[in-house]
């Protein structure tokens, strides 16, 4: 591979400024960046390490009943914390549905909420790709594209974004910190990943030399623990990226739904906060036809970007059962399968 | 291979006799420890490392690589190209016999499929090998490549599979056809796959003068030697190849392909050993593959359900420069019972790696549309498909008429079909559900493979301590050959397994023939056998002949071998031991060889398969159509099980494939430049562990006098026949909705559900 200089600062501070120079990406765990690199996806001329760096691998609960997860947690770590998974059922589901056993090991939270799109055509580098190479083109709009996104996308790219946890999280609202060169702020994840448009090359909104230090769920996602969970349609049962997915979310109060959540995954370059879905579920009692109502809301913009008309009607059913689950209450322990839609099957005892 | 320490006393030994019994395999501690050592695991002082670097475009021509800058990059020791590189004895486009295969060894610009290779970086690192190889840059004068199944004009090939007739018939299929009282028209479609086995084909090439060390994973270690002897114009015994271990093959490591002639290719240019280890994507081109297929099924049936006429034709694909053609239609061959069957092939050449034999070749492919087929008729004669298959069971090899040399398929229904439950099958489909609301569906298929033999040598010898060597160029694919054979080498010599030193994996041992088309037990264990009563007969001849010897006068025929000793077979009370034997005749030690190889006789006469039946549950998901299979039952007659515990893994094995070639495996074309764009273990879907549902083998009895005296026939392949088409014939019980074209995906049950 190519040959990169390798840093590992020591304060969060050095992190930025060893990352704001040119050609310099951080690294964590790895498990995508590497695979990049040895793809020649990406080569960069520096590997900022940021695995070193103190005290942002904390779980922490704040005193406004908020969570504080560090960007360098471990998902394995948060989705087998007990609390956690008590507190944001969802989110933990959604962590256990991806990846492999040994890749949550690995992998972190910051890293999660940055890997880059699985789109065939940006891996393969001799394809067009304007994610990849600005401005080259998108094989992927003519080629094989039958997983590929049916919203927000745009002539230049329709790549999906292919993470699982990100989908629950952005139906919570949560928060990234991010530590940049003028100093610290934050922004809720939903406007951390862009959606394509004519710069697919930008996957998300960050600067250079801006880290993510922190992901927070506010003190209002715990008020979904009741009727939450994540539902996964994938290829097989276990490691592969989502097909479709959906997140739902739902306070129930009095036979009627308060507040609803929904997002969705693998259908843009984004994970795709459903809120035109969520408003027509305030207030209303939590039925088939409210919930049909929601996921015709929830694809009202969808178009196929190729071979995937089908995914369009895959998500509304999937945002169907996924409120359907919601309302009958998390279940008690985590499925076996989590997210699968065969959670229920007995005897699976490993995902 | 005295340097391997396998377990010397394996779990559940028993001594007396070994084959039959279900020991654990001899190299698991090893492998478990990670102390197998694999050929890339092997670095002689010296060595550099090589990477390929492969076409990104499916047919053309490289007009230029950017050589100076691989070879500025720090560590870049050479880069063999086509201008630069040392010749080869012979055009490798030669086929110097039909287990020649034409590959790319750098003599031609021309591309002709994507991730061929065009250039040969080496270094000292793998890294600089690997940037070295990045920094080729190739530009290309690019053609419009040909893909898919309609890719150009067919063809009847002269051949398919290894040498069997393109077209077969017996009786008028069309006259049976008219006279059907129902009949069922179908086509289905399979995709490219790819072997994948999970250790990359690899070599570590070290050239001493005229002689050559290789280490390489190999299911063919004497077929290798030969095709590098003439590559390379040298004479096959300077040729030294280790392959005690292969983290499997699949039918992928069988013949000398290119990219472990290029390995030996970069070391005779450096002048230094050299490792080439092939990346997962490179494994998607010039190592084989199983091809697509599309095939046209035609069935009818009379008034009580019996086949008048079975019309089974396959189109597949070859690639533009050689001819593999994936038998898929010969799966009509044998198993079910109709006046008139005929069987045709066609082909359309595209810009591909040579497909290539891939774990039951043609039977795995041929069989998932057959039992569709079969299952789609019995629904339309509204019969249970297996009363169906029982009503067209085949008592005689139909294409040919010939007997079975063995048969016990009905032992399989019946024992699959109980231990299953599928007494309890509704025949209506969309019937069942399960707590959850799951669709539940009940599938089965037949399994059948051939009983083949290839030809093997095996050397034994008695030594003077009564420990017993039996010498055979044999492979282990992790299919427990180290195991099942020293089991039989154990019983040939009649010693405990643990007196035996067993040795295989290199070339320098006597020929044990190809690890392919399930025959290599059947195979090295006949050579085995024979040569251990070669040396048994040796060792009884020097007793009776010695006065000596309370066996004297004995004879041959009237001496027993059993643990160490030889016994008068009518007084067992007169014996001696082998050590005394030899130490008599003062003898370090007698050695004998022996052959395996088919009978001609029996071929003449028997159609000799194996068999099974293959019941399969899955769930569907009635709104967003994802499938889980839940539960397998295999029951297989497969001659002589030599080791129940081996043969058990080897049938789970199978049917998983069987599994995934019906839900999951894929190889994804581009349609424009032909390239695989799922290579890699992330999106080339194969079963996971939560794929995997409970599985149930059973071994049915069965003795078969005729396939080889030790009556083995084989089961490496067996399990995916049947497997599949059981998962999709479940996947339409559960559903109603029958796919014809696999892998079964979601948006095909979606849309109909």
């Amino acid at each position: 591979m190519k040959p990169f200089d390798y840093v590992r600062p020591t304060t969060v501070e050095e992190a930025v400024a060893a990352a704001a120079q040119p050609g310099a990406v951080y690294l964590a765990a790895g498990t995508n960046l590497l695979d990049l690199m040895k793809g020649n996806i990406s080569r960069p001329d520096r590997l900022v390490d940021v695995t070193h760096l103190g005290g942002l691998d904390r779980i922490e609960h704040l005193p406004d009943g908020a969570l504080r997860i560090g960007a360098l947690v471990r998902n394995a770590d948060l989705a087998h914390d007990a609390e956690f998974v008590r507190s944001y059922p969802a989110v933990a589901e959604a962590l256990l549905s991806g990846a492999s056993a040994q890749l949550r090991n690995a992998a972190t939270v910051g890293g999660n909420l940055l890997q880059r799109t699985r789109c065939a055509y940006f891996y393969d580098t001799a394809s067009r790709c304007n994610k990849r190479a600005a401005g080259s083109g998108c094989d992927a709009r003519d080629g094989e594209n039958r997983s590929h996104a049916v919203l927000g996308w745009s002539d230049s790219c329709i790549a999906t974004h292919p993470s699982d946890f990100c989908v629950p999280l952005v139906a919570l609202d949560a928060v990234v910190e991010i530590e940049g060169s003028n100093g610290r702020r934050e922004i809720v994840l939903d406007e951390l990943h862009r959606l394509p448009g004519d710069t697919p090359a930008r996957d998300s909104t960050l600067e250079p030399g801006d880290l993510i230090v922190a992901v927070r769920l506010p003190p209002a996602a715990r008020g979904f623990a009741a009727h939450a969970g994540y539902l996964k349609v994938r290829e097989r049962t276990s490691y592969a990226f989502a097909v479709v997915s959906a997140a739902a979310a739902l306070q129930i109060e009095n036979g009627k739904i308060k507040q609803a959540r929904l997002a969705l995954g693998g259908v843009a370059a984004k994970p795709w906060r459903a809120r035109t879905a969520e408003d027509v579920l305030r207030d209303v009692a939590p039925t088939a036809d409210a919930f049909q109502e929601a996921a015709w809301r929830a694809l009202g913009d969808a178009k196929p970007s190729g071979d995937n008309a089908f995914k369009i009607e895959l998500a509304r059913r999937i945002v169907v059962r996924a409120l359907t689950l919601a309302a009958a209450g998390t279940p008690a322990r985590l499925p076996p399968l989590p997210a699968s839609p065969f959670a229920s099957t007995s005897g699976a005892l490993h995902v | 291979m005295s340097e391997l320490n396998l377990t010397s006393a394996p779990a559940h030994l028993r001594h007396g006799s070994n084959i039959g019994q279900p020991l654990t395999r001899r190299d698991g501690i090893l492998k478990v420890k990670g102390q197998a050592t694999y050929a890339a695991d092997n670095h002689p002082p010296g060595m550099l490392f090589a990477v390929m670097a492969v076409s990104s475009i499916a047919r053309g021509r490289v007009t230029s690589l950017d050589v100076t800058a691989a070879r500025r990059h720090p560590g870049v020791v050479d880069v063999m190209t086509s201008d630069h590189k040392p010749p080869l004895a012979i055009d490798p486009e030669i086929k110097t016999n039909p287990f020649v295969f034409r590959m790319e060894a750098l003599h031609s610009d021309e591309v002709r499929y994507a991730n061929q290779p065009i250039a040969v970086v080496i270094a000292e690192t793998l890294e600089a090998a690997t940037e070295g190889a990045a920094l080729l840059a190739p530009h290309y004068e690019t053609l419009p490549a040909l893909i898919g199944l309609d890719a150009g004009d067919s063809f009847v090939p002269p051949v398919v599979g290894v040498g069997n007739p393109t077209e077969n018939h017996r009786g008028d299929v069309e006259a049976g056809l008219a006279s059907a009282e129902k009949r069922i028209e179908a086509v289905y479609e399979t995709p490219p796959q790819y072997h994948n086995a999970m250790e990359p084909h690899a070599i570590v090439a070290a050239w001493d003068g005229d002689k050559l060390s290789v280490d390489m994973p190999t299911q063919g270690l004497f077929l290798s030697r030969a095709r590098i002897a003439e590559l390379f114009g040298i004479a096959p015994d300077k040729i030294h190849i280790r392959s005690p271990f292969l983290g499997g093959g699949f039918g992928s490591k069988g013949l000398m392909s290119g990219p472990p002639t290029l390995g030996i290719m970069a070391a005779k240019l450096v002048g230094r050993p050299v490792k080439l280890v092939l990346r997962r994507e490179q494994m998607y081109g010039p190592v084989g593959h199983r091809a697509p297929t599309r095939q046209r099924l035609r069935m009818g049936t009379d008034g009580e359900g019996r086949l008048t006429a079975l019309d089974h034709h396959a189109r597949t694909v070859s690639s533009t420069f050689d001819d593999f053609y994936e038998p898929a239609a010969d799966a009509s061959h044998t198993l079910y019972a109709a006046p008139a069957i005929r069987t045709s092939h066609d082909a359309v050449r595209v810009n591909t790696g040579t497909p290539l034999f891939m774990r039951a070749p043609g039977e795995a492919t041929g069989s998932i549309a057959l039992e569709s087929a079969i299952d789609e008729m019995a629904w339309a004669c509204g019969i249970d498909p297996l009363a169906f298959r029982l009503k067209n069971y085949a008592e005689v090899e139909p294409i040919t008429g010939k007997p079975f040399s063995s048969k016990a398929l009905r032992a399989c229904y019946e024992q699959g079909a109980a231990r299953f439950g599928w007494a309890k099958r509704p025949l209506q489909p969309w019937q069942m559900r399960d707590d959850a609301g799951l669709l539940v569906g009940w599938g089965m298929g037949t399994a059948t493979f051939p009983a083949l033999m290839f030809q093997a040598e095996a050397r034994a010898a008695i030594r003077r301590d009564g420990t017993g060597v039996m010498e055979i160029g044999a492979h282990d694919m992790g299919q427990g050959a180290w195991t099942a054979l020293a089991q039989i080498a154990a019983d040939g010599l009649g010693l405990d397994i643990d007196r035996v030193e067993f040795k295989a994996g290199t070339s320098d041992l006597p020929d044990a023939g190809i690890a392919g088309g399930s025959a290599h037990t059947a195979t090295a264990g006949a050579a085995i056998h024979t040569a251990g009563a070669a040396v048994i007969a040796k060792l009884a001849d020097l007793a009776a002949n010695d006065e000596r010897s309370p066996l004297f006068g004995a004879g041959n025929a009237g001496v027993i071998a059993r643990s160490g000793k030889l016994f008068r077979r009518d007084d067992e009370s007169r014996g001696e031991s082998y050590a005394e034997i030899l130490a008599r005749a003062g003898l370090a030690e007698v050695e004998a060889r022996g052959t395996g190889a088919p009978n001609p006789a029996s071929m003449e006469e028997y159609a000799m398969h194996a068999h099974g039946a293959v019941f399969a549950e899955v769930k569907v998901d009635p709104e967003l159509g994802q499938v889980r299979v839940t539960r397998m039952v295999g029951a297989f007659a497969a001659g002589r099980i030599v080791n129940p515990h081996l043969v058990k893994s080897q049938l789970f094995g199978g049917m998983i494939w069987g599994m995934s070639f019906a839900l999951h495996e894929e190889a994804i074309t581009d349609r424009r430049s032909g390239r695989i764009m799922n290579a890699n273990l992330a999106e080339y879907h194969i079963p996971v562990n939560a794929d995997v549902p409970p599985l149930d083998v059973i071994t049915v009895e069965e003795h078969d006098p005729h396939v080889n005296a030790l009556g083995i026939k084989g089961v490496g392949e067996i399990g995916i026949t049947g497997s599949a088409g059981a998962v999709a014939n479940a996947v339409w019980h559960a559903t109603g909705v029958r796919v014809r074209r696999f892998p079964i995906r979601i948006e095909e049950l979606l849309t109909q559900l």
